[in-house]
């Protein structure tokens, strides 16, 4: 049972660590809006950070801008 | 969206009969409202950007406003008006913040975000949505700000200059400390949890005494940061509450927290009796989740319109030996020469120099159609110019204008405002007495039967009849109704509406602009020829098509054709070409010099009325008049069955008001008020017991708007209207109006189901726990479960929509 000596200040340790960290979230205003990033997620808004070859095809009645494929 | 037929494209607002706005969209014709939505869905889909109403849903948008002439935002590149809201970062950086109008969903953060940070010179954009700020920071040398601020503006926004005051400052400070306490508090208590139920096992199966001793002490080394710095609120005002001798229940929490913990600790040193680390973690970590929760819901809205007090004082064209110069207004002196533009409001009061113009009055007086002004005579500051750019002459500064006068009623109207009564405020005092006396007893009756147990007995009946349920009751109903209102469109800006509309029993209305649209329109066309309406409109719609004339917009919705050549003649109405013809539209007796007789007698009726004729004699009448928002008849009517009385105040004329009551069956009506007269009608019922609920939109509004015991403000509404009422309503639909009372009585009614359930749960677990049934861990559970029936009964008001 003595490696409890060991393993409880390792969790102290590790809770004062997750502590800190939720200070610095906190006082870096990461939670100053806890709406938005909710939706922002739901966003499909990378498509242009898809390479190229990744990309699904488009449906037929897209923007003229993209280079036809096939 | 969802209907392109009858509904705009982009604001999803009807549109109006006739109006012909479209554009085609991914070879889909779609119809708009007015170019100005068009304009915007323009810049958005031209930017790419179109995934914007993908996203947004149904949401409805506001209408944009009319861009704001670029000399008057190139006043924002003025180094001085810059400096309230602008930092330099460093030699090619700066950050600026804002308060932007017209948000209201996630979607509408990610257009503005995506929009700007495309936008040349700019390094980042973010908006915030729960408070509507923005930080904007960009490099000055490659764009001035003033065209950023256009970009924003273009995709339909109102960018507003922010500069976050001291009670801003304080209230974003006491909102990261709760939310680290609240940190502290959880992570504490988990891990004090953890080894707490290694000693209760310990306790089974023989734990070996120094492992005992050394849990105990790693538990006081977790919990002393939660009791020292998590439950330090509840101290703080404890102290507070004793030293003015009144009752709160900070100080049983006070007493329970500590003695707890001072127990536990001389338990731990002399390695005698039990510790309550976790109980202590615990109640502080449920006590600061409900306190946090009451004051997220109580500010969280308030604040996106609290700021728009701050914008920029308005700018002026002041006249000089050497030219044009645009001040800001609190530059003006008395004697000032001044050149304000059409459509742009009056800087502060003074006299016209210019021979002819008219002036928007309807803020001050609620009177919706403009009033003629001749030479000399003196114009209120915050009226708007409509005709032509005229000059004028400062006669007072614009601290001491008329609108300054109106704003200071505002603050004593506020402080005269009677207090809603808050229920849960009155019977934790009560309650908390109770409790203590009780403690007392308690202990003092086990100290007599065994001494030995009175302290974990006491410690039972102060944990087991913790407020918790009780302080929960309040704040999470009143955040789910919040909630709840804010997805119908009502935005809660003050803590006590939802307590003071369940108890409202009058509802009064204003008139312009509240129960009407605020807007000019054409009511009545009588033909006075053997044309048809559709075709006399179109014909007026073509001649008023280059006049800048607020009545001109009421014909706007029938353009069909442009007229060749027109002329204004101010004052007397508009002379207009088509196909060699010519035409006359305005007072009947310009109008009837082309015809050269009598112009024949208007019809019965209220509003004003136009002629129209050419050199063969008179066409038409037209009726132009505010008119009624198309869902007020039904929301007045509701308002009514839920028993309560409906009236109205307003600044306009006796007739028009009538008629506007006698069509929505508004029996109490008083007309031609001075915005004090409003106030001192609202606390002359106030002062007979009423509880009134007003609703209003303009500058003459305010002070009734902030003497009310509850009000509400149109989204069309002033700034200013908007931050003193208690509540806006953003989706201007009034029969959100009654929708709200309901909500808010539903809302007192599960406060007062969970106040009754904590003081029914009270009544069972005091006796227990005063008769040492009951140990404080699981006393800690019993209330934790009271806890979670409390919001699980208010979260039921987030599904009754």
């Amino acid at each position: 049972m003595e490696i409890v000596y060991l393993l409880i200040p390792v969790a102290i340790i590790l809770v004062a660590f997750a502590t800190w960290a939720f200070f610095y979230s906190v006082n870096s205003g990461q939670f100053d809006d806890l709406e938005s990033p909710a939706h922002r997620i739901l966003y499909d808004d990378d498509e242009d950070m898809i390479p190229e070859d990744a990309r699904v095809k488009k449906e037929p009645e897209a923007p003229s801008s993209e280079t036809p494929k096939d | 969206m969802s209907n392109p037929k009858d509904s705009c494209f982009h604001c999803a607002t009807p549109i109006p009969k006739g109006v012909k706005v479209e554009l085609s969209i991914d070879g889909k014709q779609e119809s708009f409202c007015c170019p100005a939505c068009r304009a915007v869905t323009q810049t958005i889909l031209g930017s790419g950007l179109e995934k914007y109403y993908q996203h947004r849903g149904n949401q409805q948008q506001e209408r944009p406003t009319e861009i704001e002439s670029e000399d008057q935002l190139a006043l924002y590149d003025n180094e001085s008006i810059q400096a309230p809201f602008v930092r330099t970062i460093d030699s090619d950086r700066k950050e600026a913040l804002f308060v932007i109008e017209g948000i209201h969903c996630a979607a509408c953060v990610w257009l503005l975000e995506k929009h700007l940070t495309e936008q040349v010179g700019v390094t980042s954009f973010t908006v915030n949505l729960t408070n509507h700020r923005a930080r904007l920071v960009w490099n000055p040398s490659e764009k001035p700000l003033s065209e950023l601020m256009a970009a924003i503006i273009s995709i339909g926004y109102t960018p507003h200059p922010f500069t976050p005051n001291q009670e801003e400052k304080l209230y974003e400070q006491e909102q990261k400390k709760a939310m680290r306490r609240l940190g502290v508090a959880g992570v504490g208590m988990m891990q004090v949890m953890m080894m707490s139920s290694a000693l209760y096992l310990g306790d089974a199966f023989f734990m070996e005494e120094h492992i005992q001793n050394f849990i105990r002490w790693t538990s006081f080394i977790v919990a002393t940061p939660v009791v020292f710095y998590a439950a330090r609120p509840f101290f703080n005002a404890a102290r507070r509450d004793l030293r003015t001798r009144h009752l709160s229940m900070d100080v049983p929490v006070s007493i329970a927290i500590g003695g707890a913990y001072i127990a536990s600790v001389w338990a731990t040193i002399t390695q005698s009796g039990e510790v309550y680390y976790d109980s202590v973690s615990m109640f502080t970590f449920f006590l600061l989740i409900g306190r946090f929760f009451e004051m997220k819901a109580r500010h969280r809205t308030g604040m996106a319109g609290n700021e728009l007090a701050n914008i920029l004082p308005a700018s002026a064209t002041r006249l000089t030996e050497t030219g044009e110069q645009l001040v800001p207004v609190s530059e003006l002196n008395p004697g000032d020469r001044v050149l304000v533009k059409p459509g742009h409001s009056i800087p502060a009061d003074g006299i016209l120099f210019t021979q002819h113009t008219s002036i928007d009055e309807s803020a001050l007086t609620g009177e919706p159609l403009p009033v003629s002004k001749a030479l000399g005579d003196p114009l209120v500051g915050g009226t708007i110019n409509m005709e032509q750019a005229i000059e004028m002459e400062i006669t007072s500064s614009a601290e001491q204008s008329r609108m300054s006068s109106i704003l200071n009623l505002l603050d004593r109207a506020q402080a005269d405002k009677p207090k809603a009564a808050q229920i849960a405020d009155k019977v934790a005092s009560y309650f908390v007495a109770g409790v203590l006396l009780t403690a007392v007893v308690v202990s003092l009756i086990w100290w007599q039967i065994s001494p030995s147990d009175a302290f974990w007995v006491t410690l039972s009946v102060l944990v087991v009849t913790c407020p918790c349920a009780l302080s929960l009751a309040t704040p999470t109903a009143l955040t789910a109704a919040i909630g709840s209102l804010r997805k119908m469109g009502l935005l809660v800006t003050r803590g006590h509406v939802l307590e003071s509309l369940a108890q409202c029993t009058a509802v009064y209305f204003d008139k312009t602009g509240t129960l009407t649209t605020g807007k000019l329109t054409l009511r009545e066309t009588t033909p006075l020829c053997e044309q048809s309406v559709d075709e006399l409109n179109q014909l007026a719609a073509a001649i008023e098509s280059r006049s800048e004339h607020p009545i001109a917009s009421a014909f706007a919705p029938y353009f069909e054709y442009s007229v060749e050549e027109a002329t204004n003649h101010v004052g007397r109405g508009v002379e207009g070409t088509i196909n060699g013809n010519t035409y006359r539209i305005g007072k009947p007796g310009f109008v009837s010099e082309l015809f050269g007789n009598q112009p024949p007698t208007h019809p019965e009726g209220t509003g004003i009325f136009l002629l129209m004729g050419n050199s063969s004699g008179p066409l038409a009448w037209f009726s132009i008049d505010d008119q009624l928002r198309p869902e007020a008849i039904e929301a007045v009517k509701q308002i009514q069955a839920l028993g309560l009385p409906v009236g109205m105040l307003t600044g306009d004329r006796e007739a028009n008001a009538q008629r506007i009551a006698s069509e929505l069956g508004i029996d109490h009506v008083e007309a031609h008020l001075s915005p004090e007269d409003k106030l001192a009608r609202v606390k002359a019922m106030q002062n007979d017991g009423e509880r009134i609920l007003m609703i209003g939109d303009g500058i003459n509004d305010i002070p009734v708007l902030s003497g009310a015991q509850t009000s509400i403000a149109m989204n069309g509404a002033t700034d200013l209207a908007k931050t003193s009422s208690d509540a806006v309503l953003v989706s201007s639909d009034l029969r959100r109006i009654p929708g709200s009372l309901n909500m808010a009585r539903k809302t007192r009614n599960i406060i007062r189901q969970n106040i009754g359930w904590a003081l029914l749960y009270n009544l069972i677990a005091l006796p227990l726990a005063a008769s040492g049934f009951i140990a404080p861990w699981m006393a800690a559970i019993g209330m934790s479960l009271s806890s979670l029936i409390v919001v699980g009964n208010a979260l039921r008001l987030t599904k009754q929509l």
